[in-house]
């Protein structure tokens, strides 16, 4: 049992110490080589098409279900459904619109680019690579680590609109909130500091999928069955670091007033 | 000139070179034999560094390779080898001419408006024509190893480490093969190390052979000397037989 336990840390180390190996193989070449553009693009097209359908629809739904919630909760205390937008809103841009985008993204993107790069790992790709004038970290992460960073913050960006939307359509239709005082509601609470709060976690969230994909990717063996582990792995790795992350954020965030 | 010294190279317990020593000659083509899992694929990429070594030196022009700690210098060493991937590895998000102009732009200064010349006479040199435009998933076994050697020549290595090129052919196939890279030690003076367990091909392209077994090289030789030797752990290998002192470990591993 400890056994297992020690046997599970130590490979939990061991793959934290590989990650940084390579963040530093990334600061390293970042400087060093030209730059990808061609990779960047095409995978920033790829990550934001991958991932804005399902984003749209998830915020959409978590938009109109807090909208519900909220309107519920609050007209049973107060006998009528304020501050409907601002809850809305507040809950988006903060939290669940990073959030919801980071786990819609670390599934559909973060997902492709381990399997991507785990293919190339096990069919030695990744060795062809090196043999003809580059590496895997000038040719694959570091275009993939910044198309994550451009495309997060949009994508974010794209979930808090279509979320408030919703929120809208549910106030606005079952709720009885007039358009104009559920946007007012927004407007008035909403400061540039909310933006920003949502705005970093979304960047933390990029780096962090970027890096967790990219190193699972790379270090896959095993065949294509290792393939598929590796993929099921970033996506577990990524989805349960959101959710930890974003506590620690949202704690270090607000001590700092943001 | 390439010198292996006592080379060693573990995988966590489990020694796959204990202590390999071999000299290869510039322009010459020395063949490396072993059986499946004797380490031959992990003997050459401890050449290009792909694999750390765990001891031991491997001198190229009498600079040890296994020393240098700079990546930038590391790549300067790798743009002197071409190396021949067992199944191509050919990268399969692009098309073929795609992957053989792949190393043009970090390795050379051929103009990019020139990477259709240089694609086209490339796989002409390999015996292909018209097949820019496939996918590698389109070809055939034998097309894949052409084109990925043509890959290979696009960035004028001095020299050419071939994985297992002959492995999975039909006899023709494997034949045409044995031939090009004979060919390409003619016309382009280049230094091949070629491993493989193919008996014919060894026999036919080889200016010395060496023979890999449990971690060491157990003989050095030209095919001559391989025809004739006494030797039975060579004799049963060459031969193809599953009598002899060699014995496949059926169970372990
Ligand atoms: N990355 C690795 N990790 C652990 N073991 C490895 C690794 N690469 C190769 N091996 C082991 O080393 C041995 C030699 O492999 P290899 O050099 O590929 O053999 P060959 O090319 O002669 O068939 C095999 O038993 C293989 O299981
Ligand atoms: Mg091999």
């Amino acid at each position: 049992m400890f056994k297992l336990i020690g046997k599970k840390i130590d490979s939990l180390l061991m793959q934290t110490g590989g990650a940084a190996e390579m963040i530093r193989s990334v600061l390293f070449w970042l400087g060093r080589s030209r730059f990808e553009w061609k990779q960047t693009v095409e995978q920033s097209v790829s990550i934001g098409v991958n991932s804005c359908g399902v984003t749209a629809l998830t915020s959409l739904f978590t938009g109109m279900v807090l909208a519900l919630q909220a309107g519920n909760t609050i007209g049973n205390i107060f006998g009528e459904p304020i501050f409907v937008g601002t809850i809305v809103s507040f809950s988006l841009i903060r939290e669940l619109g990073p959030v919801l985008t980071g786990v819609v993204v670390s599934g559909r993107a973060g997902a492709a680019v381990t399997a991507h790069i785990g293919t190339m790992a096990v069919t030695e790709q990744l060795d062809a690579l090196y043999t003809l004038g580059t590496n895997p970290t000038r040719y694959l992460v570091i275009p993939r680590l910044f198309a994550f960073l451009i495309t997060m913050p949009v994508l974010t960006v794209f979930s808090n609109v279509f979320g408030v939307i919703g929120g809208y359509l549910v106030a606005a239709y079952a709720l009885g909130v007039p358009g104009e005082v559920y946007f007012n509601d927004i407007t008035t609470f909403m400061g540039v500091k909310d933006f920003m709060h949502g705005f970093i976690k979304s960047f933390i969230f990029a780096f962090m999928i970027a890096t967790v994909c990219c190193y699972k990717g790379i270090s896959t063996r095993g065949g294509a069955e290792g393939v598929g582990k590796a993929t099921t792995g970033a996506v577990v790795t990524t989805i349960v670091l959101i959710l930890v992350l974003d506590y620690f954020l949202t704690a270090i965030l607000t001590a700092f007033g943001i | 000139m390439i010198e292996i010294i006592d080379l060693k190279k573990n995988f966590g317990p489990k020694q796959v070179l204990k202590d390999v020593n071999l000299n290869i000659e510039d322009g010459k083509i020395t063949c490396i034999l072993g059986g499946s899992g004797s380490g031959k694929s992990t003997l050459i990429k401890c050449l290009v560094r792909l694999i750390e070594a765990s001891g031991g030196k491997i001198l190229v022009d009498g600079k040890d390779v296994t020393k240098i700690n700079s990546e930038v210098k590391l790549a300067a060493i790798r743009r002197h080898f071409g190396y021949l991937f067992q199944d191509g590895a050919l990268f399969d998000s692009m098309t073929v001419g795609e992957n053989v102009a792949f190393g043009l732009k970090y390795l050379t200064d051929v103009p990019p408006a020139d990477y259709p010349k240089v694609v086209k006479e490339k796989l002409a040199l390999v015996g292909l024509k018209d097949v820019e435009h496939l996918n590698p998933s389109e070809l055939s076994g034998g097309m894949r190893k052409r084109v990925s050697l043509a890959r290979v020549l696009a960035v004028n290595p001095k020299c050419i480490l071939y994985d297992e090129p002959t492995t999975g052919l039909d006899p023709i196939m494997s034949d045409i093969i044995s031939e090009l890279i004979l060919d390409l030690k003619h016309k382009l003076g280049v230094t091949s190390v070629v491993i493989t367990h193919d008996m014919n091909s060894a026999f036919k392209i080889a200016d010395k052979i060496a023979f890999l077994h449990e971690g060491r090289i157990l003989m050095e030789g030209t095919p001559e000397e391989f025809r004739r030797t006494d030797n039975p752990y060579v004799k049963q290998f060459v031969s193809g037989s599953s009598h002899g002192p060699i014995q496949m470990k059926i169970m372990k591993d």
